[in-house]
């Protein structure tokens, strides 16, 4: 309301739109066109790989600072969410993908904190879809290896402890729950914190210039703080929500693997 | 090609770029290629020797205790050997200063015998000698003696001589008869 009344009493106030956060390609061969979010997820993988290839590298028996922040970070994805979530036996095969899904979208999210890059790549929502795909394919396939096609929907839609006739109407809910639309939220979660940031960090900054540049005057100067102070907040904000997003991508994923390893529940 | 001008149009933020989905996935896919094949085994790594670097110290260190303890109990046992050596060493001495004193004496008293049966022979053999001249002298003296109280010549050397002995064994004789009625 405050916003409409702003934008009445300056006259046309343009919100930003979808189309600026889809900035135009680079360039463009046939229906491929090559543009910022793409080279930023190309960056993110030499960004991980190189740092924790660098930090590593020396094998230090006591490390030093970089080694010691890369083991942290390690140690932190391979215990806190393989060994404790997924289980000692368990593990060890599926901390290479928890590792890379949690740094890979970790710097992706920060990209969007970051000056001059200032786009959570994961905000176009391919990228969240392919990665909550990779998931999906993973938990399933290794449930149907584990535990056999009918073991893995059996546990997965039928648990136990309920009295039988509920499983009519449990399979079905369990299905839909587990298999569809675990996967939808798993890449919705994420898309969508991240273009809902995005889309409220550029609404306080569009407006912020609005009133400073077109509106102008010590009016305009004076009303362009109240944006400027929330588009502050709003950055803190994202900050932890991005880290805080990473982190639940690769938690899920955990649980769910936890679910194809373990035996019933 | 509907996918992208969707995208353009900005009508629908859920509609995804293919092109986003293939290279994402191309480059989440290569960073967990690398991720599996060096990342991982070479923090893995880090750990291990870490882990075994930190009991090889405390092995190395129970190793050393155990050193120092064997060191101690050898020295003691060394210690131990030496003072009975010790006291084997001064038993022997003593026992040995003991027999050298012994043979000393030993030697002493052969000697002192020895002395002695010299001194016992020499005297018999001046006593045998002092008898023999006695008995010349005595049967000179004897014989001149008599020959003066007789008067008669008792100058025939053969025959006082004969006199002579047969007085010393009748002499003797009679010596002999008292020792053996005493």
């Amino acid at each position: 309301m405050i916003v409409d009344g702003l934008v009445n009493a300056a006259g046309g106030f343009t919100p930003p739109t979808v189309e600026d956060m889809h900035l135009p390609n680079f360039f463009e061969i046939g229906s491929f066109g090559f543009g910022k979010q793409m080279l930023l997820v190309l960056l993110s993988v030499v960004i991980v790989a190189g740092f924790f290839m660098l930090a590593g590298r020396k094998r230090a028996m006591v490390p030093g600072k970089g080694q010691f922040v890369a083991e942290m970070g390690y140690g932190f994805v391979r215990n806190s969410l393989g060994k404790q979530l997924i289980g000692a036996h368990h593990f060890k095969p599926f901390v290479p993908l928890l590792f890379t899904s949690f740094f890979f979208i970790l710097v992706n999210n920060l990209y969007g904190s970051i000056p001059f890059f200032q786009l959570p790549t994961l905000s176009h929502a391919g990228s969240a879809y392919v990665l909550a795909a990779i998931a999906w394919l993973t938990w399933v396939g290794v449930g149907i290896k584990r535990k056999g096609l009918g073991g893995f929907f059996k546990d997965l839609t039928m648990p136990s402890g309920v009295p039988p006739v509920l499983y009519i109407i449990l399979i079905p809910i369990e299905f839909l729950s587990n298999l569809l639309i675990r996967p939808v939220t798993h890449a919705l979660r994420l898309f969508a914190t991240m273009f809902g940031g995005h889309m409220a960090m550029m609404v306080a900054a569009a407006l912020m210039s609005h009133l400073a540049v077109t509106v102008g005057g010590l009016g305009g100067w004076l009303g362009s703080l109240a944006p400027l102070a929330l588009g502050i907040f709003l950055f803190f904000l994202e900050l932890m929500i991005q880290c805080i997003q990473a982190y639940i991508f690769a938690l899920l994923l955990a649980v769910y693997l936890q679910g194809s390893v373990s035996e019933g529940h | 090609m509907s996918l992208l001008m969707a995208a353009e149009e900005g009508a629908n933020p859920l509609v995804p770029n293919i092109w986003e989905i293939v290279i994402t996935a191309i480059g989440f896919l290569i960073l967990l290629f690398i991720v599996a094949k060096y990342v991982i085994p070479m923090f893995e790594k880090i750990y291990q020797d870490r882990k075994e670097a930190i009991e090889g110290g405390l092995a190395k260190a129970e190793k050393a205790q155990a050193e120092a303890a064997a060191a101690r109990e050898e020295y003691n046992q060394q210690l131990e050997s030496a003072r009975l050596e010790a006291q084997r060493i001064r038993e022997e001495a003593r026992n040995e200063g003991e027999a050298i004193l012994a043979e000393f004496k030993e030697r002493a008293n052969v000697e002192a015998q020895r002395i002695t049966d010299n001194a016992q022979k020499t005297i018999e053999a001046e006593r045998a000698a002092a008898i023999v001249s006695l008995r010349s002298e005595v049967g000179s003296l004897a014989t001149t003696l008599a020959g003066k109280i007789v008067g008669e010549s008792l100058n025939d050397d053969e025959r006082s001589a004969r006199v002579v002995d047969r007085f010393l064994a009748d002499l003797e004789a009679e010596k002999q008869n008292a020792g053996a009625t005493r």
